[in-house]
């Protein structure tokens, strides 16, 4: 080996240096940033009813997704996924469908967990504010994929049941910073409550499968 | 009355619009009825009673000092009002801080009027028992900027600093649902129900939301100040309450203003 390429080499393993070094420094940069809005958002929120100013904490996904804005590399994706499947429970009595008719109820409902809301009464699932679910319901939004004859296209089996009930309970055990709540794993809804929306989803005499 | 006409006919037109049988009701003629319905709205705006009063708030001396507010420096030099909200948020030397309107209106009330801070915030929003003098005053500083273009500097580090924040800010997501304001606002035609999202990290889409605040809102009788739309957008999304003229509130503003930059003001508008 020869003076040059040496030389050559050295060069070469400096700029690389350097290039790890500016994207460690943009990360530190990001992280304190984070941590300087938290800080500013810790400031700036009072508790007011149920929503205590803990709710400016983050967990695991939270945080990852925040920082990845909401679109993670596949290597953390696959990590809040894993994690998040480790947070699902299913029912201990292995049943998944409820009643249909009261799962209609909690699609319907919004209310639940806002700071004007009466912490007594109890949360719903507020499905029609992102899908589309049933003929009927012509007021719904698209943020979700339309779940209409959801039953009917994938059909009845009880693999289908326990998929439903399990993205309900933690959709980022599924998919890594959705945009849907854990509904189970943050105690929005009882077991109960996401039994009658996979009975929604899955009864064939539910309006969705019509 | 003016504004009681108007809400009967909204009522009458969401009425119309919900009484469609499903069946035949195609989401193209839903986004049509809905045109309509703001068409109807646009006729007249209520926000010209909130302008009127906020101007005789502006102009009144009032006070432990007996001024008024025409001194007030709010963004293109002591007493310009016309153009001055479409360069807010931005860092103000003498109060050494980034500031929106109303952390402006708020910081001319202490220092030229002699309120205290608790008194000049008190009231930010207005409701069914109680007027507030902010909401009138912003009504009045935003409609002397109709027409006018956005220009929302980042030249001071602060500004740049409290963009920054305002878009970690924009990401952060937390509480029981996992929400973040990029949930709702961060891609196209997004809808919650029937209600439009608009993208705000989009220039076109976040220009158009921007510069139709604030707005006299329909369904409450009410004109609501951006302070008041970033206050509900969280209370939505299950967060705790912002505190109003909060650092954050400012830094978030600091961040939907400047994308909105080049967008020209039509606020206040009138809106469901």
């Amino acid at each position: 080996m020869n003076h040059k390429t040496i030389c050559l080499i050295a060069a070469a393993l400096m700029v690389a240096g350097c290039a790890v070094t500016a994207e460690q420094v943009a990360a530190e940069k990001e992280a304190a940033n984070s941590q300087a809005a938290l800080g500013m958002m810790k400031t700036s929120f009072k508790t007011r009813g149920q929503a205590s100013v803990d709710r400016l904490n983050q967990d695991e996904t939270q945080a990852l997704c925040s920082q990845y804005r909401d679109n993670p590399p596949k290597n953390i994706r696959e990590k809040i996924e894993a994690l998040n499947q480790t947070l699902t429970v299913f029912p201990a009595d292995g049943k998944l469908l409820g009643d249909w008719k009261e799962g209609e109820k909690v699609a319907q409902s919004g209310v639940g967990k806002q700071f004007s809301d009466n912490p007594e009464t109890p949360a719903g699932g507020n499905c029609y504010a992102c899908h589309q679910l049933t003929k009927a319901e012509v007021s719904y939004g698209n943020i979700g994929p339309s779940l209409y004859n959801f039953g009917k296209v994938r059909g009845y089996a009880p693999e289908i049941a326990k998929y439903a009930y399990g993205k309900i309970y933690n959709a980022e055990a599924y998919s890594a910073c959705s945009n849907m709540p854990r509904f189970g794993h943050s105690k929005i809804l009882t077991e109960q409550q996401i039994k009658n929306v996979v009975a929604l989803l899955m009864d064939p005499e539910s309006p969705v499968n019509k | 009355m003016r504004s009681s006409f108007l809400i009967s006919v909204g009522f009458a037109v969401i009425l119309a619009a919900t009484a469609l049988p499903a069946a035949s009701q195609s989401s193209d003629d839903t986004i049509k009825e809905i045109e309509r319905y703001r068409a109807a709205l646009a006729d007249g705006n209520p926000a010209e009673l909130w302008e009127a009063r906020g101007e005789d708030l502006w102009k009144q001396t009032r006070g432990p000092k007996m001024a008024s507010l025409e001194k007030c420096d709010i963004g293109l030099g002591a007493g310009i009002v016309k153009g001055a909200y479409a360069v807010l948020p931005k860092y103000f030397a003498d109060a050494d801080r980034v500031m929106d309107l109303e952390t402006r209106l708020v910081h001319c009330m202490v220092n030229l009027q002699g309120f205290t801070p608790e008194q000049a915030k008190k009231d930010p929003f207005g409701g069914p028992s109680k007027k507030s003098d902010m909401e009138a005053l912003v009504a009045y500083i935003t409609g002397a900027s109709r027409g006018v273009q956005m220009n929302v500097a980042s030249n001071h580090p602060k500004e740049q600093e409290y963009y920054e924040l305002g878009k970690k800010i924009f990401f952060h997501r937390g509480g029981p649902h996992d929400f973040s304001c990029a949930n709702c606002h961060g891609a196209d035609s997004q809808r919650i129900r029937l209600q439009d999202l608009p993208n705000l990290l989009k220039q076109p889409t976040a220009q158009r939301a921007y510069t139709s605040w604030p707005a006299y809102r329909v369904s409450q009788g009410e004109l609501r100040s951006f302070q008041w739309r970033l206050f509900d957008c969280f209370r939505q999304q299950r967060f705790p309450e912002l505190v109003f003229t909060s650092d954050a509130s400012v830094a978030l503003t600091m961040f939907l203003a400047k994308n909105a930059n080049g967008g020209v003001l039509s606020a206040p508008s009138i809106k469901r």
